[in-house]
Order: structure tokens, then sequence, then C-alpha cells
């Protein structure tokens, strides 16, 4: 683990990959989207409006997996201080706010012709807007701070806060067992899936899809910000020469 | 010890400590952050008459039933254990049906009858294509039961 720490070493690694995760996210997110949106059958039930969830179940996923990233490198940051934990984590805080905001988007839009309503104050709805606020929170807290321009390493605050932020992640994947709520339980478990095989088929492909994509655009969000540091190192240093 | 040993045991300990607040939270808000009262809570004396509550349970297959003014049904809300007539004055979701979830907003009468002023459906974890599109008979509302 060591060894990828260093930023010469993950840049070797990232470049060649980060074309690959591009290229491949957004092929299997085309064929997904062609199959869930064209070829496979609406719900028995909902009808059409079903098909949202080929976009709705990943934007979930990658909304709460980018947080519990963003822990993992505050974890990461805090007890080892690997030069790349704060790096990830800032590379990734954007856009898994942007995929938070997805979910709770087309999640409203499914809602108004299935339930009735576009919002309601339930577990589950309640406690992934306190996700979006939260990646809101992280953003504010490390914009513009000390640490982006020294090496990309977090201000402690902000990666004890991706921690206790972290709390929500469970309570987010629970909310729909632990209460009474509108939102339906889920569907995909460890016992199987109640999404019959004909409709399933295409979400694991947009899922697949999204999260290529979201690995892509997390790497060139790293490799950018190692760029700009050595960018700032540089400047620095031609600015000690000249005095 | 290093102080990255140090560090590593701080974090876990205090990120044991968090977790358990949340965990120690969450059972708390059990009864006040569920999003309706099923029809077995209301039975049980969970339900003041008048006061504004929501009322989640499946519609008993075959007890909608409109009333002559047209625009007023009457069903009956259950979850499995208990049952409450419900009545509500208004348009109802696509989705709503019988077999199927419902969450009313409302309060309880005097007379033991819900009257609702509005309705949401609540749809279920299933999906599936439409020739398959028959009610399993072992549908449950209410998660954890």
């Amino acid at each position: 683990m060591h060894a990828y720490a260093n930023p010469t070493r993950f840049l070797a690694i990232a470049r060649p990959l980060t074309p690959w995760l591009l290229g491949l996210g957004i092929a299997l997110l085309l064929v997904g989207a062609w199959a869930g949106l064209a070829l496979v059958p609406g719900d028995y039930k909902q009808g059409e409006t079903a098909r949202i969830l080929y976009v709705h179940v990943p934007s979930a996923w990658l909304g709460m997996g980018g947080w519990t990233a963003l822990a993992v490198a505050g974890l990461v940051q805090l007890v080892w201080r690997h030069p790349l934990a704060g790096i990830a984590a800032r590379a990734i805080a954007v856009p898994g706010m942007v995929f938070t905001a997805l979910c709770l988007a087309t999640g409203s839009i499914w809602g108004k012709p299935t339930w009735g309503t576009w919002w309601e104050w339930d577990g589950r709805m309640t406690s992934m807007l306190v996700l979006l606020f939260l990646y809101a929170g992280f953003v504010a807290l490390t914009m513009g701070d000390e640490g982006q321009r020294q090496g990309g390493t977090l201000p402690r605050g902000a990666a004890v806060y991706a921690l206790v932020g972290a709390v929500n992640i469970p309570i987010i994947n629970r909310s729909v067992v632990w209460w009474n709520s509108l939102h339906q339980g889920p569907s995909i478990t460890l016992r199987g899936s109640s999404i019959d095989g004909a409709l399933l088929w295409p979400l694991g492909l947009t899922l697949l899809g999204f999260s290529l994509l979201f690995g892509a655009i997390v790497l060139m969000r790293m490799r950018r910000i190692i760029a700009d540091n050595r960018v700032a190192a540089r400047l620095r240093r031609m600015a000690d020469e000249e005095s | 010890m290093k102080p990255k040993h140090q560090r590593l045991i701080l974090a876990l300990v205090a990120l044991a400590g968090v977790a358990g607040a949340g965990v120690l939270g969450a059972s708390a808000l059990r009864d006040e952050a569920a999003y309706f009262r099923t029809p077995a809570e209301v039975k049980a004396g969970k339900a003041e008459v008048g006061e504004p509550m929501r009322l989640g349970g499946m519609v008993a297959a075959g007890s909608i039933a409109r009333q002559a003014d047209g625009v007023t049904i009457r069903f009956v809300a259950t979850d499995g254990k208990a049952s409450v007539p419900v009545q509500f004055t208004g348009i109802v979701p696509d989705l709503f049906a019988e077999n199927s979830g419902m969450v009313a907003d409302g309060r309880m009468r005097a007379d033991g009858v819900f009257v609702a002023d509005r309705i949401l459906a609540k749809h279920d974890e299933r999906y599936m294509p439409p020739q398959m599109g028959e009610m399993p008979k072992n549908m449950k509302l209410v998660p954890g039961e």
C-alpha cells in the first residue's frame, strides 16, 4: 500500500488506467441505457416509470459509496498520513455530491407518478438529503484551504468530519428497515433480488458503467490536483531562486 | 508504541464511540422517525381521536367501495394483524389499488373510521415484467415483519 501512496508511482498507474475506465464505463452505460429504456419490458404495475431505476440505483450507490471512500481516505490521512489520501478525498467529494443530487432528483421524479408526491419527509429521503448536505459541508471545508496548495492533505477537521459523517451511511441503508417509510424496502439483498431477472440485467450494466465512470472522474481529478501541486511547488522554487 | 499506532487506536475508539452514538440515536428514534402508523398500532391505542397522523397499510381485497356522492371512497387498511376502515374524498394516485400499499394523511374519528385528506400509494420492492404481474400471497408491507 505504501508503494502506491507515492504520487509518482500512482501517476504511472492512473495515467494509462483513466482512458480504459472512461471508455469502458461509457460503453457499458450506452448498452445499459439502451437495454433499460428500449429492450426490457416496463414493470407490471408502474409501467414505464420503473425504468428510472437504471439511473436512480447507481446514483444512490455512488453517493453512498463515495462517502464511504471519503471516510476511508480521512482515516488513512489521520492515521498513516499518506499524501494520496487527502488528494483522493478532495477528488471524490464533488462527484459524490453530484450523484447524491442525481439520486434525489430521479427519486423525486419517480415519486410523483408512483406515490403521488414529489417529496415526503420519510426516513430514506431525509437521510439521503442529509448526505447531500454533508457533501456540501465537506466541499466548503476543503475549498481553498492551505492544504490544497501544499500536497493536497486535508485539514484535520475535514478528515474527522468525513469519518463522523460516515455514521449516516448505515442509517440511509437501514432507514427503510428500522422505520416505517414511504420508500419501499430493499429490492436487492443478500438473499436475492425481488427485481425480476428480465428487468434486472440492464441495472448491472448501468451500475458497473456509472461506477467505472465515477472511477475515471476521480482519477482525472486526482491527477489534476497533483499537477496543480507540482506547478505550485515549481513556482515557489523559481521564486526562491530569483530572490 | 509508535505514534502511528496511537493514532490508529485513537481513531478506532473515536469511530466506535460515534457509531455507538449513531445506533443509540437511531433506536431512540424508532417510533418518532416512523413515517406512518400501522393498523395494529392504531388498535393498540397509539392514535388519539382527532390527532393528525398518517396511517399506512395494505388496501384489503374487495374493500374499495365508492360512495353515492361519486367522489368519496371507503376501504379497509390492513397489516395482517388488524384493520382500520378509511374514508377519503378526492383523487387517489394511479397506483392506489386493492392488495397494494397506501399511506393516508388524516385523523381518527370517534367511530373508529380514519378520515383521510390525502392518500399516497406505497410501492413495494418487487419489479417484474407485465406477464408475471400476479400478486404473490405473502406480501409484506411493514418492513422487518
